[in-house]
C-alpha cells in the first residue's frame, strides 16, 4: 500500500498507456478515450509514437478534464504499464499518490515498484493465454481486456464502450461479439479480484456538449474540399501523409460525380516534394485550386519552386505539418520550428504569407481560406500546422460553413473582358494594390496569352534584363505583400481583468495551453494581456499591442525564438522588449511550463502574484 | 539568328488551314538562339505541325524547363500560354497543368541537360504516369547556355570543342522512355524536317505519354569532328527504320506504296498512321523487340530514328485517376463545395 494518500479526483486526471508499437494498442486506447467522451466528459488524448512500425515503445496519454482544457497537463496519475522495455521510465513519471496498472502474470521484485504509488496488478497474459489459442488474438484482446478492467477501476460505463465497439464493427458480427466479450471479461475480473473503483473516477456529465472529436489533418483536408481544391500532390512524410489520405477519403464521399462515379478531384503521390510543388504550381497556373501537404524537410526541397511561384505570381497552397527539426530530427514529435524557413522560403528577396491555425476547427477554416488567399494574392500561402494539431484527436466546436460564401478566385480576366478589349498586362498594377490580373490558359484565341517565366519581365510579361524594370516589379511585389494584410485573419487579443504592463504573443497549437495558463494567472491575480497571432505578414494591431506594453513574452515551440525574430525583423521592435518563452523538446507545450517560465520572469520584474504560482 | 522584328503584314494569299489561320498564327517571337541552331529547325517543325493539324493555337499549353531548348517555346505558338519553369522540372508543372484542364494540348519542351541530368527523375515519373502530352527533348549532348560542358547524353569517347573526352556512359532517353512505359516513342533529327513534322503531328494526336528525342546539333559547342551529335555525324549514321508519311483519318490517302511496305496503325481518335517501313525487320508495336533492336544498332554505331514504339490503345493519367470528363478547373462551385448540410452530417459522425 502506498505510503502517501492516494490521489483523489473526479473528471480531472491523466492516464498514460505504455505499449509496444504495432501491438494493436492504439485502437483500444482510443476506444478508452472515446468512451469517456460518450459520458460527456472532455478528454485530450495524445498519441506519442515512435518512428517505427513494430517493436519500439509507444505511449498514449489521455487527459480527462471536465473543464475542457485541451493542452497536455504534464505528469501522470494512472500509468497503464504494458511495455516492460520502458517500465523504469514509466514508473518514474507517476505523480506521488498515483496508480500503476500492470500485468502481474510474472512476479516482479519489489524494486520495480514505488512505495508512493498504488500498484494494481492483473494477470493479463495468463488470462489471454487461457482464453485464446491464436497468438494474434492473445495480443489484440489483451488490449480490450485491460480497457474492460479500467472501466471498473475508473467507473467508465461499460455500455459506452460496448456502443463504440458496436459502431466500429457494424456489420462485422464476427469481430463485434468477441470484442465486447473481451471487454466484459476484463471488467468482470476487476470486479471480482481487484479493489475497485480507484479514487480517480469518471462521472457522467454534459461538458462535451455538441463538440466533435477530430484530427487536424482530417479537418484541414476537409477544408481543402470546401475551399474548392481539385488537385493535390504530395510525397509521404510524417506527420502530413494522413492529410493527403484524408483528402482522398473526403473526396470519395463528397466529390464523386453521382451519375458517373467519376472523380471531381485528382490526387497524385509524386516522386518527391519537388514534383509535388511543381504539380501544384502547374495546376494553379492552369486555373485549378491545388495544394500540397508536407513537413519541414519537404519545404526545404521545394525552395526553388517556391521562389518561382513568388516571382511569377502563381497561387500555391502548402500545408506544413511541422515536426521536430532540423534534418530528420524527431519526425514523430511536434514543434513550431519552420517559421523562418517558410516566411522567407527560397533564394533572393522573398516573403510569403503564413497562417497559423490553433486547432482542427481552425485548420478546417484556414484550409478553405488559404485557397481564396492564394488566388486573391497570386502567391504561395503556407498553412502552418504541427504534429500536435495534425495527428492528434482534438475536441473542437463543430465545423461550420456559410452556404452564402463564394470562392474568391481573385483577379482573373475572362474571355468576355478580353473580347471587349480590356487592357491585359500580366504584371500590370491596375488597382494600385500590387495585385495584377491573370488569364487562364486557353481563354481567348487572340488575346490574353502570356509567357510565364522565372526571369525578370516587364508589366506585360515580356522578358527583360533592365534594372529599372526589375526594381519596378520587386516594388510592386512589396505593395502586394502589404495588401495581403487586409485579407488575412486578424490577431485575437484578450485583455486581462486589470491593467497590465505585460503582454504575451503566441500562435498555433500553443493556443489551448495559453487559455489554461491565463485562467491560472487570473486565479493568482496576475494580469497579462495576450495576442494570438494568426497570420504573417503581421496585421498593424500586432505592433500596436507591442507598443502598448512594457514587456512582451513571445511563447513558441522552437529553440531559436523564430516568431520573435520575425517580429523584430518585420516590425523593427527593440529586441530587449521581447522575452522568449521557448519549449522545444518535441512534446507539446504545457500550461505548467508556461506558468513556471512566466512566473520566474515576472519575479525578475518584481511582480508579486497575489497567490503563489503553482509548481 | 536575327534581331530584326518580323513584319506584321504578310501576303494576303498565304495559305490558311481549316480554321482560317495562316502559318504566321502559329509562329512566335524571333529566336535569340545561334544561327544554324538545330533547335530553331525543331521550332519550325512544331509550327508547321500545329498549322497542319488545324489546332487553335490558344488551345495549346507549351511548357519548358531551363536551357537553350527551354527558351524555344517563345519562338513558336505565340498565341499559346507558355511556362518557362525551373531547370529539370517541366514534367511536374506540365503534369499539374494537365490535371487542371484535360482539354488543352500539352507540349513539353526540354533539353538533354534538363531531362537527362537534373530532371531525370521528373522525366521518368511523368512518362510512367502516362501524362497525356508531347514531350520533346532537343538533344545536343552539351550545355549550351553555360558554354559547352558535356551533358549526360554525350556518347562515351566523344570529344568536346575544347578537346576533352567524355568518360561517362551516355543516357539514352529513348531506351529509358521505352522501359518506363511511354506509349509513343520516337527519335528524329532536327535536320530532317520531313521525318520530324509527321512525328510531331502523330504525337499530338496520341493519347498518353508521347516522347520524341530530337538530335539537334549545337553549332556553337558541339558541331566539330569527334562529336557524335554534329550535323555531319548524324547525317552519316542516321538509320531511319520507318517514315511516317501521312496521318489523320479525314483526308484522302494519296501516297502509293509497294505492298507489304506500309503499316497502318489506328489511334484512339480514329486517325490512321501510315508507316513506310524502311527496315523489314522492325516492328514498332513490339516494345521488347524495339529495345533489343535499338541496343544492337547502337552497338553498331548507328543512330536509329523514326517511330520506334507505338501503343495505339494507350490511356492516360486521367483515365487512371477516373477524373470527370469536364476539366477540373471548370467545375462549378456547387460541384466542389459540399455545403453546410453535409458538414452537419460529418460533424454528427464525430461525436
Amino acid at each position: 500500500m502506498s505510503r502517501v494518500a492516494p490521489i483523489r479526483a473526479v473528471n480531472d486526471f491523466v492516464v498514460k498507456f505504455a505499449n509496444v508499437n504495432g501491438s494493436g494498442s492504439a485502437s483500444a486506447n482510443l476506444l478508452f478515450a472515446k468512451a469517456i467522451l460518450r459520458m460527456g466528459v472532455p478528454v485530450a488524448p495524445r498519441n506519442i509514437f515512435p518512428s517505427n512500425i513494430q517493436g519500439l515503445p509507444t505511449w498514449f496519454e489521455v487527459r480527462i478534464n471536465e473543464a475542457g482544457w485541451r493542452g497536455r497537463r504534464g505528469g501522470v496519475d494512472l500509468m497503464v504499464a504494458m511495455n516492460p522495455q520502458t517500465w523504469d521510465q514509466d514508473l518514474k513519471e507517476i505523480e506521488s499518490g498515483g496508480y500503476l496498472f500492470y500485468d502481474s502474470t510474472k512476479p516482479l521484485p519489489a524494486s520495480k515498484f514505488r512505495d508512493d504509488v498504488n500498484a494494481v496488478g492483473m494477470p493479463l497474459t495468463e488470462i489471454c493465454n487461457r482464453e485464446y489459442t491464436d497468438a494474434r488474438q492473445r495480443q489484440l484482446f489483451k488490449n480490450i481486456i485491460y480497457v474492460g478492467a479500467l472501466s471498473a477501476l475508473l467507473e467508465i460505463e461499460p455500455e459506452a464502450i460496448a456502443e463504440l465497439i458496436g459502431e466500429q464493427y457494424k456489420g462485422k458480427e464476427a469481430l463485434l461479439k468477441p470484442n465486447v466479450q473481451a471487454m466484459h471479461m476484463g471488467r468482470a475480473y476487476a470486479e471480482n479480484n481487484l479493489d475497485w473503483p480507484l479514487d480517480i473516477r469518471v462521472r457522467r456529465t454534459n461538458a462535451v456538449r455538441d463538440r466533435i472529436f477530430i484530427e487536424g489533418n482530417s479537418a484541414a483536408a476537409l477544408g481543402c474540399v470546401y475551399g474548392g481544391a481539385t488537385v493535390a500532390a504530395w510525397y509521404p512524410i510524417t506527420p502530413s501523409s494522413s492529410m493527403a489520405e484524408a483528402f482522398a477519403r473526403h473526396c470519395k464521399r463528397f466529390r464523386t460525380e453521382p451519375a458517373t462515379g467519376k472523380a471531381r478531384w485528382a490526387s497524385v503521390q509524386a516522386e518527391d516534394e519537388l514534383s509535388s510543388i511543381g504539380i501544384v504550381i502547374g495546376a494553379a497556373w492552369n486555373g485549378a485550386r491545388a495544394f500540397t501537404c508536407t513537413s519541414g524537410p519537404g519545404v526545404s526541397l521545394m525552395q526553388e519552386f517556391i521562389g518561382l511561384a513568388y516571382f511569377a505570381e502563381i497561387p500555391a497552397v502548402i500545408f506544413d505539418v511541422q515536426r521536430g527539426s532540423p534534418s530528420t530530427g524527431m519526425p514523430t514529435r511536434t514543434q513550431q520550428a519552420d517559421l523562418l524557413s517558410c516566411a522567407y522560403a527560397s533564394h533572393g528577396d522573398t516573403k510569403h504569407v503564413l497562417i497559423f491555425p490553433e486547432d482542427p476547427k481552425e485548420a478546417f477554416e484556414f484550409a478553405a481560406l488559404s485557397f481564396d488567399l492564394a488566388d486573391r494574392l497570386q502567391t504561395p500561402v503556407f498553412v502552418m500546422m504541427d504534429l500536435d494539431i495534425g495527428m492528434q484527436d482534438w475536441l473542437c466546436d463543430p465545423l461550420s460553413w456559410n452556404d452564402k460564401r463564394r470562392l474568391d478566385r481573385g483577379k482573373v480576366m475572362t474571355y468576355e473582358q478580353l473580347e471587349a478589349g480590356k487592357e491585359f498586362g500580366r504584371y500590370l498594377d491596375v488597382e494600385g494594390d500590387g495585385i495584377p490580373y491573370r488569364t487562364y490558359p486557353g481563354t481567348h484565341p487572340k488575346r490574353g496569352s502570356y509567357f510565364t517565366r522565372g526571369t525578370t519581365k516587364d508589366r506585360y510579361a515580356r522578358y527583360s534584363e533592365d534594372g529599372a524594370t526589375y526594381v519596378d516589379n520587386m516594388q510592386r511585389l512589396l505593395r502586394k505583400f502589404e495588401s495581403a494584410k487586409q485579407y488575412l485573419p486578424e490577431p485575437v487579443r484578450r485583455n486581462a481583468a486589470g491593467a497590465s504592463r505585460f503582454g504575451a504573443i503566441y500562435f498555433g497549437s500553443t493556443s489551448p495551453v495559453m487559455d489554461e495558463t491565463l485562467a491560472a494567472l487570473h486565479a493568482q491575480g496576475v494580469h497579462l494581456d495576450t495576442l494570438r497571432v494568426r497570420a504573417f505578414p503581421f496585421h498593424d494591431s500586432v505592433m500596436d499591442f507591442i507598443s502598448e506594453h512594457e514587456q512582451m513574452f513571445v511563447v513558441e515551440q522552437n529553440r531559436d525564438a523564430q516568431m520573435r525574430s520575425l517580429l523584430i525583423n518585420e516590425l523593427v521592435v527593440e529586441p530587449a522588449k521581447l522575452i522568449p518563452i521557448l519549449h522545444y523538446d518535441g512534446t507539446p507545450i504545457t500550461a505548467r511550463f508556461i506558468l513556471r517560465e512566466i512566473g520566474e520572469k515576472l519575479a525578475m520584474f518584481n511582480v508579486t502574484p497575489l497567490r503563489k504560482v503553482a509548481p | 539568328m536575327t534581331y530584326l522584328a518580323k513584319p506584321r503584314l504578310h501576303h494576303p494569299d498565304l495559305p490558311k488551314n481549316k480554321l482560317g489561320y495562316t502559318h504566321r498564327d502559329y509562329e512566335g517571337a524571333v529566336s535569340t538562339l545561334c544561327a544554324g541552331c538545330g533547335h530553331d529547325s525543331i521550332s519550325a517543325a512544331i509550327t508547321q505541325a500545329f498549322f497542319e493539324l488545324d489546332v487553335p493555337p490558344h488551345r495549346v499549353a507549351k511548357l519548358s524547363g531551363i536551357g537553350c531548348s527551354s527558351k524555344t517555346p517563345t519562338y513558336f505558338l505565340g498565341n499559346s500560354h507558355g511556362f518557362n519553369s525551373v531547370h529539370g522540372r517541366m514534367p511536374s508543372v506540365l503534369t499539374g497543368a494537365n490535371l487542371a484542364n484535360r482539354d488543352l494540348i500539352y507540349l513539353g519542351v526540354s533539353g538533354d541537360g534538363d531531362s537527362a541530368s537534373i530532371g531525370l527523375g521528373q522525366f521518368a515519373h511523368a512518362l510512367r504516369r502516362a501524362v497525356n502530352m508531347v514531350y520533346i527533348v532537343e538533344n545536343n549532348g552539351v550545355y549550351g547556355l553555360t558554354k559547352g560542358q558535356f551533358s549526360a547524353t554525350a556518347d562515351k569517347g566523344s570529344k568536346s570543342k575544347r578537346g576533352a573526352i567524355n568518360n561517362d556512359q551516355p543516357i539514352d532517353l529513348v531506351m529509358l522512355a521505352l522501359q518506363l512505359g511511354a506509349s509513343f516513342v520516337a527519335r528524329s533529327f532536327s535536320g530532317d524536317k520531313t521525318q520530324l513534322v509527321p512525328l510531331v503531328k502523330a504525337a499530338v494526336l496520341h493519347r498518353g505519354a508521347a516522347f520524341i528525342d530530337v538530335i539537334s546539333p549545337c553549332v556553337a559547342f558541339n558541331n566539330h569532328a569527334g562529336s557524335t551529335k554534329s550535323y555531319d555525324f548524324i547525317r552519316e549514321h542516321n538509320e531511319a527504320v520507318n517514315r511516317l508519311d501521312f496521318m489523320p483519318a479525314r483526308s484522302e490517302i494519296i501516297t502509293d506504296y509497294a505492298p507489304g511496305s506500309v503499316q497502318e496503325v489506328v489511334q484512339h481518335d480514329g486517325s490512321v498512321l501510315r508507316l513506310r517501313k524502311l527496315h523489314d525487320d522492325y516492328d514498332p508495336s513490339d516494345r521488347i523487340e524495339a529495345m533489343d533492336y535499338l541496343l544492337q544498332r547502337h552497338a553498331a554505331g548507328e543512330v536509329v530514328t523514326g517511330l520506334l514504339y507505338l501503343q495505339p490503345d494507350a490511356t492516360d493519367l486521367h483515365a487512371a485517376l477516373n477524373t470527370v470528363d469536364a476539366p477540373l478547373n471548370a467545375l462549378r462551385e456547387s460541384d466542389l463545395v459540399p455545403g453546410s448540410a453535409a458538414l452537419e452530417k460529418f460533424n454528427a459522425s464525430l461525436r
